[in-house]
């Protein structure tokens, strides 16, 4: 064991991690975005839109994320769709993430009483209005949990991103090695790095969760 | 350059499942295994034990999968074992399955009503015996959806064991085509065998799961 190169990766670490979180803050954005677009299809869309989001879901579930990295960025160009490796990473992880988060979020919306939309429209406030300001702030309180260990878990998962070259953290990991011969120090190192930054997002989310939704967000 | 039909490529990729089936197999009996030492140790009455196995489950629940494979690849040599992709591919799974598995049965161990682990004491039953006869046969019976739930995890995560160099599906995809230069049809071809063998367990774990607990 020796950690004689450690100082020196400091650099390259943090730039790793920076990216890293860059990857989970857009993914989480546009991923729960795409779900609540995807479960508001599949309760009031016309059939077959229902039929393909059910579809999407079991075919992204039932396949592992590398291969559907590997799909997106080597297959696709062959159709004459060419995305830099880190754009094909953050589509991968938001399409792969929101076939899970289609189906919480929906649960999420069921879980608000119809009361509280008939309440409002009653008030005069607009469709829009209704759902921007009444059912979403309450659905998000109640999936928030689920949501956050989403993340979470996205986060673990976007390691093999480093495998299309976009310069995250496992990424640096596998050039520090290659440059130190250190494997194991090195991969043990990024390994609590990993572990570092799950916790702390876990502990934000719940901090961020408390403040936005109020109390009872765990 | 040798050409490759539709049949060389779907051939060669079937007889690489075969080891992504057997990597499967392998981590989960062995995870199952590690994972009721784990459980033993997290629904002990000692704090420490709890403490311990709450560790041990946070650790691999809070890391990549990836950085646990490449520990056990590069970590194990260090011990002065000699150690082969599908050596660390095993172990690695091994102890990522029996984090995950032991924490789904300590969640059915808790669901359990005070009142069985009282009954079974005034039959004037062991602890062991409790749990043998007891606890768990309801623990497991109660939990069999998440489980299988996580068997079909676990086979999506054999797709990384591909990247410490073990020979399996995804491995052989990608030295495929690095031969035949057509990735759509290849991962296309990959992403479709992962399906048919996940989409039968995630069906039949939705099936457990609507007929509810117990038999």
């Amino acid at each position: 064991m020796a950690f004689g190169w450690l100082p020196g990766a400091l650099g390259d670490i943090a730039h790793g991690a920076a990216t890293t979180i860059l990857l989970i803050a857009v993914t989480t954005l546009a991923g729960t975005l795409l779900s609540m677009l995807g479960a508001a299809g599949r309760r009031s869309g016309p059939a077959l839109l229902k039929q393909a989001i059910a579809w999407y879901v079991e075919v992204m579930r039932n396949t592992p994320f590398l291969v559907q990295l590997f799909f997106i960025f080597f297959g696709l160009p062959s159709l004459g769709i060419r995305l830099d490796p880190i754009l094909a990473a953050m589509l991968a992880m938001t399409l792969n993430r929101a076939a899970y988060t289609i189906e919480i979020v929906g649960a999420g919306l069921d879980a608000v009483p119809g009361g509280q939309t008939e309440a409002a429209l009653a008030l005069g406030l607009r469709p829009r209005q209704v759902f921007v300001k009444i059912v979403l702030p309450q659905a998000l309180k109640v999936i928030y949990p689920a949501l956050t260990s989403q993340i979470v878990i996205m986060m673990l998962e976007s390691a093999v991103v480093s495998q299309i070259a976009v310069r995250e953290l496992t990424y640096e990991a596998d050039m520090l090695q290659a440059r130190t011969f250190r494997s194991f120090e090195t991969y043990f190192v990024i390994t609590l790095v990993y572990l570092a930054l799950s916790m702390a997002l876990r502990r934000l989310l719940v901090a961020g969760g408390r403040r936005a939704l109020g109390a009872g967000v765990s | 350059m040798i050409e490759f039909t539709l049949w060389d490529i779907v051939r060669n990729l079937l007889l690489a499942t075969r080891w992504t089936v057997l990597l499967s197999l392998a981590a989960f009996v062995g995870g199952a295994l590690v994972g009721m030492v784990v459980l033993f140790f997290r629904i002990s009455k000692k704090t420490w034990s709890r403490r311990l196995a709450s560790g041990y489950i946070a650790l691999f629940q809070g890391t990549p999968l990836l950085m646990q494979l490449f520990l056990m690849f590069f970590g194990l040599p260090m011990l002065g074992l000699r150690i082969e992709p599908w050596t660390a591919a095993v172990l690695g799974l091994t102890f990522f399955a029996s984090a995950y598995l032991a924490e789904i049965w300590r969640s059915g161990v808790d669901a359990l009503p005070l009142g069985q682990w009282d009954a079974g004491a005034s039959l004037g039953l062991h602890y062991l015996q409790e749990l043998r006869l007891i606890i768990l046969p309801q623990a497991f019976s109660i939990t069999r959806a998440p489980t299988v739930g996580f068997l079909v995890q676990l086979i999506k995560s054999t797709a990384l064991t591909s990247i410490i160099g073990f020979e399996e599906l995804v491995r052989t995809s990608n030295a495929i085509n690095n031969a035949t230069f057509e990735p759509f049809k290849v991962y296309g071809l990959v992403a479709l065998i992962f399906f048919l063998m996940c989409f039968p367990l995630t069906q039949y774990a939705r099936r457990l799961e609507r007929r509810g607990p117990g038999r």
